[in-house]
């Protein structure tokens, strides 16, 4: 009972709190603290039954699939929930002084509507990370995308408008794409549960259907996926909306909506249809991949603007995400390096959240002391910020994939993987894609550290500045210590891949 | 013979493709919207088609169910992406994105320049 309350609040907690925060003026900040402290009990019931009892099942309303919705929290959903759950927190706390409507004087707009829409992109994230129904996640990524594009467009200026709508234009795309897939899958099997169509094992030859339709179904879902997740080519709209962006909402948006349908990806690929992943659809999806570290890295290094820089560098960091699917997809699932690919990729995707989120929230406190993000105005902020340059340093031996950071954890496994399986491409790309990061990340590290003729930059509070330290910190933990949250995300995943490399 | 579930699809998928014209060859914000909104309702009337095509004959009504909730979520998303344009139409007195407006010399309809709404 109390789990089950508890899978639900997850999802319901968020909800509630920005409906509150609608109505209720002025209180935003707090009601998004509280609904924090919502999850976070939430997760702590969560996390000890998970590992006692294993995957944790409820059907809503007592209706069963295939008629009914299923929520399912598995150690890899927990994973990306705990995670959301750590930036979300650190974004809400951050974003006070911008979003906060202060005493005496008038509530803004954009004051008004920051905190509902940060909480409905998270009730909409973690709907994501625990639905097992196709439709049930299409209304999730709508939600998530409605959220985030008016997040984008939240300052009301013509550049973040144009950028809204951009990304707006894009996502409604690969909303269509992935709705028109759902409508065919349904018709093929009817039905959208995830457990349901594993258990038809679609594209083995025993199903119904016909494998043409469901390849065309499972295309569509795929290619709409990949527009949310701003995989290459269907990029151009990320740079421009993340970086146009407040820094609190950069952080949200760069850091964890481009994993939800990230995961969606996984689950239907892993779990749903693992029979249906042919050779040369995987090595597609890598060779984006691919295509997206390089490129992404090459534009990060010509960009004169800070969050620009951070913003092409999620653009190649989603790519790495990506291999995985060569690595570890179709035939190669039964194969022993497929595990360690796996819990890479996962490994992969939660530092970045986590390193993510520290760069942009750091870009946030630069521009408070500086006025803007070009790079020329950074000069001599490392003794200005020393605390801020501290944490963009550790994000960026996460990023670059540096012992002893999460992102190494990530990237170690995914090359031991590549070269285990004799794929040695996808381990240079891995390779070339962390020497261009380092470059891309030093540029600013540099300048910030270099002296300064005259220094004078605008205080920031000490509480502003320690927020990215701590989100920094926990990417270098989630290598640190990454033996829990390894043996964490095992619990429930596919069964064919257990024993990995050691 | 052709049923009506067939004629429903076909009709489906012709709107599909339509709007996914008018979505691609389309500056014009609005008009891009409103193509989404074609190729929405596509997809619905295919959806629904295949609501006929059980193998007992009767109708299944999942997908109806599912339909109305998509139209609902389509509809929030209009909603936005028009207040999205209104207010960069009310700055920029443009009602395409820069990067067309620089492909297309100001906009693809010589109306649009005219009066932006205040």
């Amino acid at each position: 009972m109390i789990l089950s309350l508890a899978l639900v609040a997850l999802v319901a907690v968020p909800l509630l709190a920005a409906l509150l925060a609608v109505v209720v003026p002025r209180r935003g900040a707090l009601i998004a603290l509280l609904g924090v402290a919502g999850i976070a009990t939430a997760l702590v019931v969560l996390v000890p039954a998970l590992v006692r009892q294993g995957v944790l099942s409820l059907s809503i309303g007592g209706w069963n699939a295939p008629l009914g919705i299923t929520l399912r929290l598995d150690g890899l959903g927990l994973a990306f929930l705990s995670m959301v759950a750590t930036v979300m927190a650190a974004v809400l706390v951050s974003a006070r002084p911008q979003f906060a409507a202060r005493a005496g004087s008038g509530e803004t707009r954009s004051q008004w509507a920051f905190w509902p829409l940060a909480l409905l992109l998270w009730s909409a994230l973690n709907v994501a990370f625990l639905s097992r129904d196709l439709f049930n996640l299409y209304v999730a990524l709508e939600l998530l995308t409605v959220a985030a594009v008016a997040l984008v467009a939240i300052e009301g200026k013509a550049g973040s408008l144009a950028a809204g709508l951009r990304y707006m234009m894009f996502a409604l795309a690969g909303s269509l794409a992935y709705l028109l897939g759902v409508a065919l899958l349904y018709a093929g099997h009817g039905t959208l549960d995830l457990t349901l169509l594993a258990a038809q094992g679609i594209g083995s030859g025993r199903s119904g259907g016909t494998a043409a339709a469901d390849l065309i179904a499972a295309g569509l879902i795929t290619a709409g996926l990949a527009v949310k997740t701003a995989l290459f080519p269907f990029h151009a709209w990320l740079p421009p909306a993340h970086s146009g962006a407040p820094a609190p909402a950069s952080a949200m948006l760069s850091a964890l909506v481009p994993k939800a349908s990230f995961l969606i990806l996984i689950r239907l690929w892993f779990e749903a249809l693992p029979e249906l992943a042919s050779p040369v659809l995987l090595t597609l999806l890598g060779a984006l991949g691919a295509a997206a570290v390089l490129f992404g890295s090459v534009l990060a290094l010509r960009q004169s603007r800070l969050k620009l820089i951070v913003a092409y560098s999620t653009v190649a960091q989603i790519g790495y995400l990506f291999l995985v699917f060569p690595l570890a997809g179709g035939d190669s699932f039964a194969q022993p390096w497929a595990a360690g690919a796996w819990t890479g990729a996962v490994f992969q995707a939660l530092s970045h959240g986590l390193a993510k989120a520290a760069m942009f929230l750091c870009a946030g406190v630069w521009i408070i002391a500086v006025g803007h993000d070009r790079l020329d105005g950074m000069r001599g902020l490392a003794t200005a910020t020393p605390m801020t340059a501290f944490a963009f340093a550790l994000a960026a031996v996460s990023l670059v994939g540096l012992p002893p950071s999460g992102g190494f954890t990530a990237k170690y496994l995914m090359l031991t993987s590549a070269f285990a399986s004799g794929q040695v491409v996808w381990g240079a790309v891995l390779v070339v894609g962390g020497l261009l990061s380092a470059a891309y990340l030093y540029r600013p590290l540099a300048l910030a550290f270099a002296k300064a003729d005259t220094p004078t930059f605008a205080p920031v509070s000490r509480r502003l500045q320690l927020v990215p330290l701590l989100l920094a910190l926990a990417a270098i933990t989630l290598g640190l210590a990454s033996q829990t949250p390894f043996s964490l995300i095992q619990i429930g995943r596919p069964a064919s891949a257990v024993e990995g490399l050691e | 013979m052709i049923t009506s579930a067939t004629i429903f699809g076909l009709c489906g998928a012709a709107l599909i493709g339509l709007g996914l014209y008018g979505f691609v060859t389309q500056v014009h914000l609005l008009r891009r919207l409103l193509a989404f909104n074609v190729i929405g309702s596509g997809i619905f009337l295919l959806f629904g088609a295949t609501a006929a095509r059980t193998p007992t004959g009767a109708t299944d009504p999942v997908p109806q169910a599912l339909i109305i909730t998509g139209i609902v979520v389509a509809l929030a998303a209009t909603a936005l992406g028009v207040g999205l344009v209104l207010a960069y139409v009310r700055i920029s007195g443009k009602a395409c994105l820069p990067e067309d407006a620089d492909t297309i010399d100001g906009g693809p309809h010589p109306s649009s320049h005219e009066d932006p709404p205040e």
